[in-house]
């Protein structure tokens, strides 16, 4: 059943991949479609067997590679953690090759598509499955180079290119933190599995590493670099460049693996190593402080965005962070709660936005949208489940989970309790602002672009079935899986999968926070609805006049606290400076110059010199042999006298 | 294992084609050059797959050479002697595969001299393997240095424009350190009494001398390898040699100085190697992080694949130099995975060389509209460039950084700089390349690969997934040997340190 779920998708790519042109369009998508169905499938049986049955299970498969002390498998682990992964990836990514069968219809490479999809599935399911830390970093890029390939899928475009190659470079820049972190793991325990990593992890407490000339608190340092890993991966605040630009990419992809999978891969990353991460507060510190401040950070940009998938990238970047939060606080399994949830009604907003797009033929400006629930109804109520869940409308399935990391954070003890907390309260009124705004823009008021509205209409069935199932996730699945993932069920529930250290009490005491603590984000939600009613449906022209007096806030935002513009200003700019330079003045100039260029050089001038001596006239060469002549006579009588 | 002396067949029987080569075929129409191709091409194969007797007979378990030969040569002094363990045995059948390759990618793009540019190839490949196989020192340096004459001979005549430049820089540079080196060599025959390499690698040469020899012998495998700073003539060369020449330059001859320093630099001189050890981390690192930005602001196709080449080398080098089996296992694995990786990536180049004439990025773009499968093949190369876990290029990289890391984080963390530089410039190459609209005029009428490029690109494609999923087998069959190095050099390490501990 294992190899069942993890290599269905590999077989669904290979086939569309290698033979989809031979078999059509058509065949591709239902092989790979069929074959991700079975997969979900079997993943929900996994799922009851692992988290209520209480079955783990590892299959080794063969060794990856082993030289001296290293020795890394392939290997399919499934503990409680995993399980909650594989029903959401495969589930997800199920539903989203369903609802791109639509979607793309009309694109002519489709069988590519497909294949991309599933390949990124499969690179996926080797992440979560891996019971190795190199094997995690294998799915870690596989699913960096489907998402390479699929943000670049309209190749012709260059800001398809571009953005594709940002975010892979970006990625890997996280990738550089996270291979040396399992260097300098592999350097402290001598193997990289997790069973012996965890089982030495205790012993890490008191030792110390040397890196980059200091000494240092092993495990802080370890999780330090790995989580620039996570950073990279989950778009968090300085690494999270790439997010917004990776829309250029078809919906369905935004959906699958810029919303529900792979961005939250690094949140799986952290829960996972979490007999690490509890070894080191000084490192849970860090990751609250920077999943908090993404979490406000990108809130605020959302809030000023016009393009309609741009808003939710804004949006996904903001929640990331607040999965973060509650990772930071040690409340494990709130963030992967939040994680699961997330993942549900954020794949839903997309998707629905993707239907929105697909009315409107390609335009994702919301400035031309409008008054578009009375053409497309269906997308418009799922679209509205997806906005409550993400608001955290009570009941919903946000409001269970982002819910519990506000309070998480809240009672943590950590020095950044009050920051983080005093940020996910604003962020969870600027998500209310910005996911209401994003509502009325685009289905209510009057029509902007009346060509465009006319010819709207609702999406096919595929997409329609789609966006139904991950509505049924988006209402229910909070309420159903609350008591696992935060309330008493959890060590019950998660069992080994996930360490909390002995001190780590943080799931009780959420439970005792005060009232109005508890109640803050439903008001806030209640709050960013007021105001977004207030400007978008009451009085459209305060927007406007708004920007018009804070220019500058309204531009520093829009222009996403310039980000692009530093980055490209300290690295990309200098990069090619510098290597421009080294091209022209060090190998050109200085190897070449002084090295064979230089040296036959001199020889050519030597020669030169001695071609002159020999000018063929009889008294300079007499002359010189009576140079040599007393040269040697001087030499001899000096040198014999000894 | 075998009654007849297979190594020496598989080394000599291409030059047998070669002689066919010149015997048999005269004049120079169109049969004479069809002859000619299809006598190399054979030669090649025919050598590949006696080459595979050597792996069926192979036992990855020993240390010690395998297949030995001897006959007596030149008295004395030095001896005929073949043989090979599990560090040569990689090299040489990485050299019987990519031949054929190279033998097809010319089989159209070489209309001039056709006969003479194919004995050229068949006697390099003598050289090569014979470079891998020799036992002793002499015999070493002749095939080691004779590798350059066809080599040389080559990219002078079948070159591009800037063809005589190229080879004076590669000849010059070249000729500086195997002078050196040959100094060496006879201060190890007056000091050591044999060439016999089995016997020296068990000689013990004082501390003092080693550090003479080490460095003789490092100026010649550092221009081979090649590493910074002597490495400007190979960005030069490769971009002049024909694509046949650029693959076995990329894919062979710069193995030959890594397989150098595993030969004789580190388990002759232990003492000197643990002594440079920091010296050799210095140029590598450089090396690394120097030429991956140069390789980003490259124009011209084959001068970036070079720099990226002289960036993997640099990773070689570094685990080398750690001297611990996981970083020389690594460095092993990355020339030969180097080898499918920049070899095939050199015949990609050769393929939209051959239709357009021209090697600047700037001249391509939209390739994937017109040529799916090449953009297809290409992907896969350029993301084993890139290190990609799954493909060949991950393997290395990740043992070499991961040594690395053990012996300095400060050059782990630099070196490590450049899985970003690699991913920046190769990614931004394919973008220019093959994506984006397909605008340019010339480029609407580009045919994809044919049958025959397929032929050599895919058993090369094949290898990169196949060693990327499962590189076992060559870390296996070089492991036994490998920890000979590793033990050698342990002892060496103890010595150090136990006359450091003497020392205040």
């Amino acid at each position: 059943m294992y190899y069942a779920i993890v290599f269905l998708p590999l077989v669904g790519f290979l086939i569309a991949g290698l033979f989809g042109r031979m078999i059509g369009p058509r065949a591709s998508e239902l092989v790979t479609t069929g074959l991700l169905f079975v997969a979900a499938f079997f993943a929900w049986i996994v799922f009851f067997q692992t988290a209520f049955g209480g079955h783990d299970g590892t299959v080794e498969l063969f060794t990856w590679f082993a030289s001296g002390g290293l020795d890394v498998k392939w290997a399919i682990r499934v503990d409680t953690l995993t399980a909650v992964m594989l029903i959401l990836v495969t589930t997800v990514s199920s539903l989203v090759h369903l609802y791109s069968m639509g979607y793309m219809h009309e694109d002519p490479s489709r069988p590519r598509f497909f294949a991309y999809l599933s390949l990124f599935t499969f690179a996926m399911l080797t992440l979560v499955t891996s019971d190795n830390l190199v094997q995690l970093f294998f799915g870690w890029e596989g699913v960096g180079l489907a998402s390479y390939l699929l943000i670049g899928f309209w190749y012709d475009k260059p800001s398809a290119c571009a953005a594709a190659m940002k975010a892979f470079i970006v990625n890997r820049v996280g990738d550089f933190g996270f291979a040396l972190g399992i260097f300098a793991v592999y350097m402290m325990t001598g193997s990289v599995s997790f069973e012996q990593v965890f089982a030495s992890a205790p012993a890490l407490m008191d030792k110390n590493i040397l890196f980059l000339g200091h000494e240092w608190h092993a495990p802080t340092i370890i999780c330090l670099l790995l989580f620039i890993g996570a950073m990279g991966k989950s778009a968090q605040l300085g690494l999270h460049t790439w997010l917004p630009d990776a829309m250029e990419g078809p919906t369905p992809v935004s959906a699958l693996i810029h919303a529900a999978t792979m961005v939250t891969a690094g949140v799986f990353m952290v829960a996972r190593l979490s007999p690490l991460f509890e070894l080191s507060p000084t490192a849970l510190n860090v990751v609250m402080f920077v999943g908090a401040s993404t979490a406000f950070f990108a809130a605020t940009i959302g809030c000023v965005q016009n393009d309609i998938k741009r808003v939710i990238a804004y949006s996904t970047c903001s929640q990331l962070g607040y999965m973060f939060v509650a990772l930071g606080t040690g409340a494990y399994s709130v963030g992967v709660f939040h994680l699961l949830t997330h993942g549900f009604f954020k794949a839903l907003l997309f998707l629905a936005a993707g239907s929105v797009i697909h009315a409107m033929h390609h335009e994702q400006d919301m400035r031309h949208m409008g008054g578009l629930w009375r053409k497309i109804p269906f997308t418009y109520a799922t679209m509205m489940i997806g906005g409550l869940a993400l608001t955290g409308f009570p009941f919903t399935a946000g409001y269970f989970s982002k819910d519990a990391i506000i309070e998480t954070a809240f009672v943590s003890h950590s020095p950044f309790s009050t920051y983080a907390w005093t940020l996910t309260v604003a962020a969870a009124a600027l998500t209310s602002f910005y996911t209401w705004r994003q509502m009325f823009m685009t289905f209510h008021g009057h029509p902007h672009d009346h060509h465009h509205y006319e010819h709207a209409h609702e999406s096919p069935l595929t997409m329609l079935i789609a966006l139904g199932v991950l509505s049924v996730g988006a209402i229910f699945a909070g309420m159903i899986l609350y008591p696992y993932f935060v309330g008493h069920d959890v060590d019950h529930f998660f069992r080994e999968a996930i360490f909390m250290g002995p001190e780590n009490k943080i799931l009780e005491e959420i439970h005792h926070i005060p009232g109005w603590a508890k109640w803050a984000p439903t008001v806030m939600m209640a709050m960013g609805f007021a105001i977004a009613y207030w400007m978008y449906v009451v009085n459209p022209a305060i927007p406007k006049g708004l920007a018009k007096r804070n220019d500058g806030l309204y531009r520093f935002l829009l222009n996403k606290w310039y980000f692009d513009e530093l980055y490209d200003f300290l690295f990309v700019r200098p990069t090619k400076w510098v290597g421009t330079f080294l091209w022209k003045q060090g190998d050109v100039r200085v190897i070449d110059g002084y090295g064979p260029n230089g040296v036959s050089a001199r020889v050519v001038d030597v020669t030169n010199r001695v071609v002159r001596l020999q000018s063929g006239y009889l008294y300079h060469y007499a002359f010189v042999m009576l140079v040599g002549v007393a040269a040697l006579i001087t030499w001899f009588m000096f040198g014999g006298a000894h | 294992m075998y009654d007849w002396p297979i190594l020496s067949v598989v080394t000599f029987l291409p030059l047998v084609g070669a002689l066919l080569i010149v015997l048999m075929i005269r004049g120079d129409d169109e049969v004479a050059k069809r002859n000619a191709r299809w006598v190399a091409l054979w030669a090649t194969l025919v050598t590949f797959v006696i080459s595979l007797l050597l792996l069926a007979g192979f036992d990855s378990t020993s240390h010690e050479f395998q297949f030995v030969e001897h006959k007596a040569w030149l008295g004395e002094i030095a001896a005929y002697r073949m043989g090979v363990d599990g560090i040569s045995l990689p090299f040489l059948l990485l050299t019987t595969l990519l031949m054929p390759m190279c033998i097809l990618a010319s089989w159209e793009s070489i209309q001039v001299r056709v006969k003479e540019y194919m004995i050229c190839f068949l006697v390099l490949e003598t050289l090569m393997i014979g470079t891998f196989a020799s036992l002793d020192l002499l015999q070493f340096y002749i095939f080691f240095e004779g590798g350059l004459i066809p080599m040389f001979i080559i990219i002078g005549v079948w070159g591009g424009k800037r063809r005589i430049y190229a080879t004076f820089k590669f000849f010059l540079y070249t000729l500086a350190g195997s002078v050196l080196m040959m100094l060496a060599i006879m201060a190890m025959y007056w000091q050591a009494g044999s060439t016999d390499i089995a016997a020296l690698l068990k000689f013990n040469f004082p501390p003092g001398m080693q550090t003479w020899l080490w460095l003789a012998f490092f100026a010649s495998f550092a221009v081979k390898m090649p590493m910074w700073p002597v490495h400007t003539w190979l960005p030069d060369a490769h971009v002049e040699a024909p694509t046949a020449g650029s693959v076995i330059l990329a894919g062979i001859m710069l193995k030959m100085g890594g397989y150098g320093l595993l030969r004789f630099s580190v388990p002759m001189f232990p003492d000197a190697s643990a002594y440079f050890a920091p010296f050799v981390f210095t140029l590598s690192v450089i090396a690394i992080v120097y030429t991956s930005l140069v390789a980003l602001v490259q124009e011209d196709i084959k001068k970036l694949i070079a720099y990226s080449s002289v960036a993997h080398m640099g990773y070689v080098t570094m685990g080398i130099f750690t001297l611990t089996q996981e970083g020389i296992q690594g460095a092993v694995f990355q020339m030969v995975s180097h080898g499918f990786v920049s070899g095939a990536l050199f015949l990609c180049v050769g393929v939209i060389y051959d239709r357009m004439h021209t090697r600047d990025i700037a001249a391509y773009g939209g390739l994937v509209h017109r040529m799916p499968v090449y953009a297809t093949l290409l992907m896969v190369f350029t993301m084993a460039n890139v290190g990609l876990p799954g493909t060949s290029g991950f393997i290395g990289e990740f043992l070499t950084l991961l040594a690395a890391f053990g012996r300095n984080s400060w050059v782990a963390f630099f070196a490590t700089t450049g899985v970003i530089l690699s991913a920046a410039y190769a990614l931004w190459l394919y973008r220019r390349v093959v994506f984006g609209p397909l605008e340019k005029e010339s480029l609407k009428t580009i045919l994809d690969v044919s049958p025959r490029e397929m032929a050599s690109l895919v058993p090369l494609l094949f290898f990169t997934i196949l060693f990327g999923v499962w590189p076992q087998p060559i870390l296996d069959a070089c492991n036994a040997a490998v920890n000979a190095i590793v033990a050698r050099a342990d002892v060496a390490a103890g010595a150090i340190k136990a006359a450091s501990l003497v020392l205040p």
